[in-house]
């Protein structure tokens, strides 16, 4: 048993009354790549929101349950230190559009008033984006905006960042649902480099990519976590009917 | 067919052509009073007539430095109070935009926009100008606050809903406190918004007349006692304007060149700072 760095027992969520995530119960193990699937609206982004405390930001928005990072309960932490551990990148890329690349990349220590050697932190820029695949590309431009990158390379700018904390785990909320194809696989590959270090949890749509891209995988629907298995396993012999009939198509 | 699409075309024609013209029918009058006022005051604008004060009827020269000084201090000490206050409500607003306070807040900002500017002046002077016993800078630039408050709330408002949310989650998900997300990350990036929305209401008020009638009142002599009557630029148009004599009327004219001359260039500035700063989202 390798060791496990995110668990949720019995962890419930809720926008006001809307209950959205229902008794998950789940542990996510070192250095993983964990797809979370299922239909719209089955509560698999607002259970991502949970592990890094995004989703208490929402008015009205409550959980109750429990959910630790490593031996420590995430809701009795400071969010800032949740936050600091747990990294995100979100649907949409979604650089400062007021700061260059070189700023975007180190923006989780200058936007904490963190100061630092200018030395150590060229470091943690060059190696922070070339573990995002994307020094290649901009390291002749370090000092423009974030924004003039084309969509793919945004999206790594933002892993990038996340990366540049040095987080735990790294959470991914749909990441290439508005990427094109190419930066979609490019943006795959880095899944399989930065498992080396990190443990990722990545919320998909794309059962394909769910496949490609993950160990484990779990299926959510209506709230439930069905099913959580290795991905072969999941895909050739899933052992829930609901997750059969959602891999098959039959809902969606 | 044929036809009916020949018919389609002259419409759109038609249409087209009207709105250039109304288009051009707004702006001539304003480029003729612009054209005008600059005819009339451009003679009088000198060196001499920026040092100096008015001068009694009948002695030649003369100036407006004590209107010029005037201005510039009471919009000054206005822009000092209103600017920072109305960032914050304007950030205060944008971020909790369904809470109880933020409506009637609103609400106020709105009400107080309409407000015309004979009351405030009439409000200040009841408050200030009366318990402090004198007509005095200090109570004209609290008027000129007050006209100036509601603009640079609702444009940095306005400015900062305009940013995507999710700019600041990228923010938090960093593990950046929220008031470090609100300084270094939604006012920067909604900074040009924000300055514009300043100079607009700076532009605005220095040509503001009627809030100073009753507080400011007005002085024919250099001052920069705060507590004491002071002139500005729209008053002693105002007063200049109003005399019979022709000397008086000359300066009024360089006054209102000088007046039209300040706004010209905020409005001017303004637009080349949204063009240079505006941050590409």
């Amino acid at each position: 048993m390798e060791h496990t760095v995110v668990s949720a027992s019995k962890f419930n969520a809720w926008f006001g009354d809307n209950h959205v995530v229902k008794d998950v119960s789940i542990g996510i193990e070192k250095n993983q790549v964990i797809a979370v699937m299922g239909p719209s609206g089955c509560g698999k982004t607002t259970f991502l929101r949970c592990i890094n405390r995004m989703h208490e930001l929402i008015p009205g928005a409550t959980a109750k349950g429990s959910l630790k990072l490593y031996d420590d309960e995430v809701y009795n932490m400071n969010p800032i230190y949740v936050r600091y551990k747990i990294g995100m990148v979100f649907q949409r890329p979604n650089p400062f559009p007021n700061l260059s690349i070189y700023d975007n990349v180190v923006a989780g220590y200058k936007l904490n008033g963190l100061k630092m050697a200018k030395a150590d932190l060229d470091n943690i820029v060059e190696k922070s984006l070339t573990s995002a695949a994307l020094w290649k590309e901009v390291k002749d431009s370090l000092h423009k905006k974030g924004t003039f990158l084309s969509g793919g390379q945004q999206q790594r700018l933002c892993i990038a960042r996340a990366i540049a904390m040095e987080p735990e785990v790294i959470l991914f909320d749909e990441p290439t649902s508005a990427l094109d194809p190419i930066s979609t696989s490019s943006v795959e590959q880095l899944f399989h480099e930065l498992k080396e270090n990190y443990t990722l949890i990545i919320v998909t749509h794309n059962m394909q990519q769910a496949a490609r891209v993950s160990d484990k995988t779990a299926f959510f629907y209506l709230g439930e976590l069905v099913e959580f298995d290795n991905t072969k396993q999941m895909f050739t012999a899933p052992s829930d009917i609901r997750t059969q009939n959602y891999i098959t198509g039959r809902f969606s | 067919m044929d036809a009916r699409i020949g018919i389609r075309n002259t419409k759109s024609m038609l249409f087209k052509g009207l709105i250039v013209f109304l288009a051009f029918l707004i702006t001539l009058p304003l480029i003729v009073v612009l054209l005008y006022i600059i005819k009339q005051g451009v003679t009088q604008v000198n060196w001499h007539f920026l040092t100096h004060v008015p001068t009694p009827v009948g002695e030649p020269g003369g100036g407006i430095a004590n209107a010029l000084v005037g201005s510039l201090l009471m919009v000054g000490m206005a822009s000092v109070v209103s600017i920072p206050v109305g960032i914050l409500t304007g950030i205060y607003l944008s971020e909790n935009p369904h809470t109880k306070l933020a409506y009637w807040s609103g609400l106020c900002v709105d009400v107080l926009q309409g407000v015309p500017s004979i009351v405030i002046g009439i409000v200040v002077y009841l408050w200030i100008v009366k318990p402090l016993g004198s007509f005095s800078a200090i109570a004209g630039s609290c008027a000129l606050a007050i006209m100036m408050l509601p603009i640079v709330i609702r444009s940095t408002e306005q400015t900062l809903r305009l940013l995507p949310p999710s700019l600041k989650e990228a923010a938090l998900s960093l593990g950046v406190p929220y008031h470090r997300v609100i300084i270094k990350v939604i006012v920067p990036c909604g900074f040009a918004g924000i300055l514009s929305g300043i100079m607009l209401s700076v532009a605005r008020i220095i040509g503001e007349t009627a809030p100073l009638l009753f507080t400011a009142l007005g002085n024919s002599y250099l001052s920069y006692a705060v507590t004491k009557p002071m002139e500005s630029l729209p008053h002693v148009i105002y007063t200049y304007a109003t005399s019979p004599y022709d000397d008086w009327h000359n300066l009024a004219w360089g006054a209102s060149f000088i007046l039209l001359m300040f706004v010209l260039i905020l409005n001017i500035t303004t637009k080349l700072i949204t063009r240079k700063w505006n941050i590409q989202l």
